[in-house]
C-alpha cells in the first residue's frame, strides 16, 4: 500500500474525497487508528452489531461550529458528546456511533489527526464505539472548514419512560450545573470579538450521570440537554410539549461569573447561551431532594441545582422570577442572539 | 459581579419602589417616557412595570436607532449589498429589518449578497485590508453612542489611504427626536407634550452630557433624568422624576454620574466634529423629516462616503400600511395596542422595525411582556 501520509505537513485536496487511493489513505492513517474496535476494524461497507434486548434509540446531529477548536473542546468531541447525550436524555444507555465528515478542500491533516484523536477519545470516555465512519472532501469555499454529522444508537430498557410530555403541575425544574459555558466559551473565542477569558466549554458527555440517576429510582419524567437555544428554549419546548407552564427561579440559576460578564458586555441572555454538557431533568417535587443529591455526588453534577417547578399555566410556557419579585416571560429564541448596538 | 449586584440588589429595590409608591401622589397620574430603547428592554427584562404603581405609566420612546431608521434607507442598504463588488458590513441588529416587500439584509445574503455582520467599524477596515479586489461598505447607523467609533474608522481609513472603504452614513441625533416628541408628541403639533417627565439616555449621554437637553426643562418645562440600565438605576431615575414633578420643577438631573459627566466625552466629541457634519434634514420613521437631526460625512472626508461613491438613490418607500411602528415610536401608542403586534407580527416575522430590534419597544413587549 501506499507510503504513510505527512500528516505535520501535508492537507487535504480534492483527491482525497474520490474514494482511490488517497480517501483510504485518509482514513488509515487519521481516523482508523484513533477510532479503532472490532466492528469497525473489519472495514465492511456496512457495521454489524449483535444487539441486546430493549428498546432502540437513535440520534442524529450535525456540526458545523466556528471556530472548529475552542477552550474545552473542539468539533471532534463536540459531535460525540452532542449525539451521546440525546441518546442518554431518552433514559438510555448510548452504545455505538457513526460519523460523517465533510471536510474542506486545504484543511491540514495534522487539524484532522487531532479531532480524530479528540474524537476517539470522547468516545471510550463515554462507552461508546464509532462502527461507522464517511469522509467527503469539498471544494475550497464550499465548507467552513470541517462538518461533521454523527449519529448515536443506545439502548433504553422496557421500564423507562422519559418523554417531553410528561411534564406534570407540580414537578421540579432541576439542573445539573452551569448554564452557558459552552455558548460563552465559543462566543468569546472568536476572532472578532477579541475577548480574552478564562471561559471553558462544558463540552462533556452526560450518559454516566444519568445513568447514576436512573439507578437512584427516583421517577423521571423529562431529561433534556439544552444545547442550541439554551435552558429558556428547552424549557419552553418542555412546556409546550407537556401543555403545563414553567416557573424558573433567577437567583436558583447557576450561572459563572465568565458567563455573565460576557452576556452583560454582549447585551445578551446567558437563558439562551448553549450548554453542551449540561442537562435539564423534570421529577415529582417528592423525589427531587433525593435526586438532586444524587446528581451532586457525581462529578458531573455536583453543582446541580432545583431551579424551578412546573405550573399548571399553558397560556405562558416559561416564567422567570426575578429576585426582587419581578417577573417576566422567557419566550423561545428568534433567529441567533446578537450583540446589542449601543 | 461588581458594579452590576449593587444595581440589582432585591433590598434596596423593594425600597424604592415603596418610595415611589409614597411619591406618587398625583391623581392625574405620571406619565414617563423612557427615550432610550435600551432602557425599555431592562424595564421588561428585569420585570419592573408591572411592580411600578398604577399611577405611574411608562411610555416607551424612539430611542432605538434600528427602529428610527426609515424603510428608503433600507433599501437603500439592500441595494447596494446585493452590488457584485460590494462586501456590505452591518451590526446584527439591522440584518433581519425588513425594507420593501419584506427584503431584509439577511434575505439578501440568502440571495447571494455578501453580508458580514459585524462588532465594530474596524472590523470593516480590517475586511478592507484582507480583501482589496472588493468594495467594503459599512452600515453606519446609531445615535451619537456608535457615531464616534464610526469617525474613528474614517480617520483611519483617511490616514492609511484605504481606497475599498466607504461608510454608508445614517448617524442620527438625540436632542432632535427629543424635540420632536415634546413639540409633536401627540400627533398636533402645538398641542404640547404628552408626558410628565423623560428617563433620558446613559450611553448618549455619556457622549453628549448633560447640557445636551437643556431646552427640555427651559423650553418644555419637562423635567429629565438621565438614568444608568440596571433596575436600581431606572427605579431611582422614577423617584427623581416623580420628586421633581410633585415640587413643580423641571430640571435635567443625572441618575448616572458614574458614567455620564455634564460635559459629555470631549475627546468623542471633538472626533465626530472632525468627521462630521450636521444634514440639513433627515427622514426618521415615525418622525417624516427632521431638520439639523442626522449627521453626514464630512467634505474632507467625502472619498469615504458611500452615498456619494455609489451615488446611491433613494426610492420612495412606504412602511407596510399595517405597521404602526410610527405610533409607537412617537409614544403614541403602547406596542400591545398595535393592531398586527403579535399577530400577524412576532419577532420570526417581523412587519416592521420595532419587532426587530434588541431595543424596539415591540421585540421587549413581545418577548417579555404580557404577564398579568
Amino acid at each position: 500500500m501506499s507510503r504513510k501520509l505527512d500528516i505535520e505537513h501535508g492537507f487535504v485536496d480534492l483527491s482525497f474525497g474520490a474514494g482511490g487511493i488517497a480517501s483510504a489513505q485518509l482514513t488509515r492513517d487519521i481516523f482508523s487508528p484513533e477510532f479503532s474496535n472490532p466492528i469497525l476494524d473489519r472495514m465492511e461497507d456496512g457495521a454489524v452489531i449483535d444487539m441486546p434486548d430493549g428498546r432502540l434509540v437513535v440520534s442524529t446531529d450535525s456540526h458545523v461550529i466556528s471556530p472548529i477548536f475552542f477552550p474545552g473542546g473542539d468539533i471532534g468531541s463536540l459531535a460525540i458528546h452532542g449525539s451521546v447525550n440525546d441518546v442518554a436524555m431518552m433514559g438510555a444507555k448510548p452504545l455505538h456511533m457513526s460519523v460523517g465528515f465533510i471536510i474542506e478542500e486545504g484543511v491540514p491533516f495534522s487539524t484532522l489527526k487531532r479531532i480524530a484523536i479528540s474524537m476517539g477519545a470522547a468516545a471510550r470516555e463515554a462507552g461508546v464505539s464509532i462502527v461507522a465512519a464517511d469522509t467527503k472532501v469539498v471544494k475550497k469555499g464550499e465548507a467552513d472548514q470541517l462538518y461533521i454529522t454523527s449519529t448515536c444508537f443506545g439502548l433504553v430498557s422496557e421500564d423507562i419512560h422519559v418523554g417531553a410530555d410528561r411534564a406534570r403541575e407540580g414537578d421540579r425544574v432541576i439542573v445539573s450545573g452551569f448554564i452557558g459555558d459552552h455558548g460563552a466559551a465559543v462566543m468569546a473565542s472568536r476572532e472578532e470579538l477579541s475577548l480574552t477569558s478564562n471561559l471553558k466549554s462544558d463540552s462533556q458527555s452526560v450518559s454516566d450521570l444519568v445513568a447514576a440517576m436512573l439507578a437512584s429510582g427516583t421517577d423521571i419524567h423529562v431529561m433534556r440537554d439544552p444545547t442550541r437555544g439554551g435552558l429558556a428554549t428547552s424549557l419552553n419546548e418542555i412546556a409546550t410539549t407537556s401543555a403545563v407552564g414553567i416557573e424558573i427561579d433567577e437567583a436558583a440559576i447557576p450561572v459563572r461569573e465568565g458567563v455573565r460578564a460576557v452576556s452583560e458586555l454582549l447585551g445578551l441572555d446567558p437563558l439562551y447561551f448553549a450548554c453542551e454538557g449540561r442537562l435539564l431533568v423534570i421529577c415529582p417535587a417528592e423525589g427531587a431532594e433525593a435526586l438532586l443529591a444524587c446528581m451532586r455526588q457525581h462529578a458531573k453534577g455536583e453543582d446541580a441545582a432545583i431551579i424551578g417547578e412546573v405550573t399548571g399555566r399553558p397560556d405562558i410556557p416559561l416564567i422567570l422570577r426575578s429576585t426582587f419579585g419581578g417577573s417576566r416571560i422567557v419566550s423561545m429564541l428568534t433567529g441567533d442572539q446578537m450583540p446589542r448596538i449601543c | 459581579m461588581k458594579f452590576i449586584d449593587e444595581y440589582r440588589d432585591s433590598e434596596v429595590i423593594r425600597s424604592l419602589l415603596s418610595q415611589i409608591s409614597e411619591e406618587a401622589v398625583r391623581e392625574e397620574g405620571y406619565r414617563l417616557m423612557e427615550f432610550c430603547g435600551g432602557h425599555t428592554h431592562a424595564f421588561y427584562r428585569y420585570g419592573l412595570l408591572p411592580l411600578l404603581p398604577e399611577r405611574v405609566t411608562m411610555v416607551h420612546g424612539p430611542g432605538c436607532p434600528v427602529c428610527v431608521l426609515p424603510i428608503s434607507r433600507i433599501d437603500a442598504a439592500v441595494t447596494l449589498a446585493a452590488r457584485e463588488d460590494v462586501i456590505f458590513c452591518s451590526y446584527g441588529d439591522m440584518l433581519r429589518v425588513p425594507g420593501s416587500d419584506g427584503k431584509s439584509l439577511l434575505k439578501a445574503k440568502a440571495e447571494g449578497a455578501d453580508v458580514r455582520m459585524i462588532y465594530s467599524p474596524l472590523d470593516a477596515l480590517k475586511l478592507a485590508d484582507q480583501n482589496p479586489g472588493s468594495q467594503v461598505v459599512f452600515f453606519a447607523v446609531g445615535f451619537e453612542t456608535t457615531a464616534p467609533a464610526t469617525a474613528l474608522a474614517l480617520k483611519q481609513a483617511f490616514a492609511r489611504k484605504i481606497p475599498n472603504f466607504t461608510v454608508f452614513c445614517n448617524h442620527v441625533l438625540t436632542p432632535p427626536a427629543m424635540r420632536a416628541i415634546l413639540e409633536h408628541g401627540d400627533g398636533e403639533p402645538g398641542e404640547g407634550s404628552v408626558v410628565d417627565g423623560i428617563v433620558g439616555p446613559g450611553h448618549v449621554s455619556a457622549i453628549i452630557g448633560c447640557d445636551a437637553y437643556r431646552f427640555v426643562a427651559e423650553e418644555n418645562r419637562i423635567p429629565l433624568v438621565i438614568s444608568g440600565f440596571e433596575p436600581v438605576d431606572l427605579l431611582e431615575s422614577i423617584l427623581m422624576l416623580l420628586h421633581q414633578i410633585n415640587e413643580g420643577a423641571a430640571e435635567i438631573e443625572n441618575q448616572y454620574v458614574r458614567v455620564v459627566k455634564d460635559e459629555g466625552n470631549l475627546q468623542a466629541i471633538r472626533l465626530m466634529d472632525e468627521v462630521f457634519e450636521l444634514r440639513g434634514s433627515f427622514e426618521w420613521r415615525g418622525f417624516g423629516m427632521l431638520p439639523d437631526s442626522a449627521q453626514k460625512i464630512s467634505s474632507k472626508y467625502a472619498p469615504f462616503d458611500a452615498e456619494l461613491k455609489f451615488q446611491v438613490q433613494f426610492s420612495e418607500a412606504h412602511d407596510h400600511r399595517a405597521c404602526q411602528c410610527a405610533d409607537v415610536l412617537r409614544g403614541l401608542i403602547q406596542p400591545e395596542q398595535c393592531t398586527v403586534f403579535a399577530k400577524v407580527c412576532t419577532p420570526e416575522n417581523p412587519l416592521g422595525a420595532c419587532m426587530v430590534s434588541s431595543e424596539g419597544a415591540c421585540a421587549a413587549a413581545y418577548s417579555y411582556g404580557g404577564i398579568s
